[in-house]
């Protein structure tokens, strides 16, 4: 793929807001993709209550992933919604969420297990339920992984989209019903080259007497270059830092996807 | 919750002095206990838990915290594993709650936290990456190096969803005090942070003990 043809600033602008692709993941299932930077991930709650697991990884080095610490606490927040970025243990920013409807997304919570979900809704197999088997979290993510040479090891803290928990002032965990309505949506615009783990299996938490089989569907779109009035720029001067981080990695020219260091 | 331990530091098989900076990293064998002591106060001591017989079972913070519906640690915490096994209980504490959400500070993180020219400055994931080319027995590299624990330090969350780094709870002589329910590597960076009012400025020693 030619990188130098795909970040085009010029051709970026022209095209700003264009829908490239778009797609649906059905409610327990788990994919991956590189984002480009320069693109948005538009996320769609089809029915309310979503979940979306993510991951991310830089596919040059995949040992630069995620950190949750780090994006909570450059930026002095438990929760996550427009104007935050998502920041790699680098001190890079893996993408913004530059719209969001929902209010609040966490990143604390972990995964279900399959013994969370079998211990929950009941065990549904493949060899029984075919496409309506109950999925779990952790195992979707280690599949995933597992397409990248990754495992276990490199599984960090996720984020659940659409998901929200509360904390009162004793430290007590709330699970927060209701927290996405149908039609809820979340845009993570991806300021550099990523690859993006995700599943939509339940909140580990999810109150749900059923196994929640929730839908959503999504959107790769033409982002805008980011202009130096970017809300999420400015929204806190630590990620006017991160960005300066983003752009001394992208000096000379893009990133070289395609390579692995990765043992 | 405070609780006091009914160990004497005289009757420990092992104790060592950490000073800011270095790092810790030793076997506790399952049924021992370890205390993490705060000498001189406000000193932050990020750790993290291996399970000896497979570093790949490690502790995690976000089983821990969802398994036991609370954002702190203290006495009575079962500190679990990715594999959400117990590695560990918090047995005794005398500093009352401790931090597992804000990570621990790296070279990177300090560039976006408080200026892109502190990158040199030494930070705890520093201390981690030379402690797993160290101790290559362990054979651990960064993917290890994972969400880990910061003992004596206060980072409370508000009920609007903000994170706040408050002055540290902790003083000359609290501990934390833990026993293993299974050989466990415990791998602490004492923290060196010097652009943090956490520890004063002033990263101070602490010392790990064990009791079989």
């Amino acid at each position: 793929m030619n990188e130098k043809k795909q970040i085009n600033t010029d051709q970026r602008a022209a095209e700003a807001g264009t829908v490239l692709y778009e797609d649906r993941l059905s409610g327990g299932c788990h994919w991956s993709m590189i984002m480009r930077k320069g693109t948005s991930l538009r996320i769609i709650d089809e029915q309310g209550g979503a979940n979306v697991g993510m991951l991310f990884y830089n596919p040059v080095n995949m040992l630069e992933r995620y950190n949750a610490p780090d994006t909570l606490k450059c930026q002095h927040t438990f929760k996550l919604t427009k104007g935050n970025c998502l920041y790699s243990d680098m001190g890079r920013i893996f993408c913004s969420i530059v719209e969001d409807s929902v209010g609040w997304h966490e990143t604390v919570c972990g995964n279900t297990t399959k013994k969370v979900v079998n211990d929950k809704w009941g065990e549904k197999t493949y060899q029984e339920f075919h496409n309506e088997w109950s999925q779990n979290g952790y195992t979707s993510f280690l599949v995933e992984l597992a397409k990248y040479g990754l495992g276990k090891k490199d599984m960090a803290a996720n984020l659940n989209l659409f998901s929200a928990v509360g904390v009162d002032d004793e430290g007590n965990l709330q699970y927060l019903e209701g927290n996405s309505q149908a039609g809820d949506s979340i845009e993570l615009r991806f300021e550099m080259d990523t690859l993006v783990l995700l599943h939509t299996c339940p909140h580990p938490l999810s109150t749900a007497e059923e196994y929640p089989h929730k839908a959503v569907s999504y959107q790769i779109i033409q982002a805008a270059p980011v202009s130096d009035d970017d809300y999420c720029l400015n929204h806190r001067e630590e990620n006017r830092r991160g960005f300066k981080n983003n752009e001394i990695f992208h000096l000379g020219g893009n990133s070289q996807a395609g390579g692995c260091c990765h043992d | 919750m405070i609780k006091e331990s009914t160990l004497l530091a005289e009757q420990a098989v092992f104790r060592e002095i950490v000073a800011a900076g270095d790092y810790f990293m030793k076997v506790v064998k399952k049924g021992q206990t370890f205390r993490i002591l705060d000498l001189a106060g406000n000193q932050a001591a990020d750790t993290l838990f291996y399970n000896a017989d497979d570093p790949s079972e490690r502790y995690s913070a976000v089983d821990t915290i969802r398994e036991q519906g609370n954002v702190y640690l203290t006495a009575g915490t079962k500190l679990l594993s990715n594999e959400s096994n117990p590695m560990l209980e918090i047995v005794a504490d005398t500093c009352g709650r401790h931090d597992t959400l804000g990570g621990a500070c790296a070279t990177e993180s300090n560039t976006v936290r408080y200026s892109l020219d502190k990158k040199c400055m030494h930070a705890c994931r520093d201390s981690w990456m030379l402690a797993v080319a160290e101790n290559e027995q362990f054979g651990m590299s960064k993917r290890d190096i994972t969400h880990n624990i910061n003992f004596f330090m206060n980072v409370p969350v508000t009920r609007e969803g903000g994170l706040t780094f408050e002055d540290g709870i902790s003083a000359p002589g609290k501990y934390v005090e833990m026993k293993a329910f299974m050989d466990t590597i415990v791998l602490i960076s004492n923290c060196p942070q010097l652009n943090n009012p956490c520890n004063g400025y002033d990263p101070t020693p602490v010392e790990v003990l064990i009791w079989d």
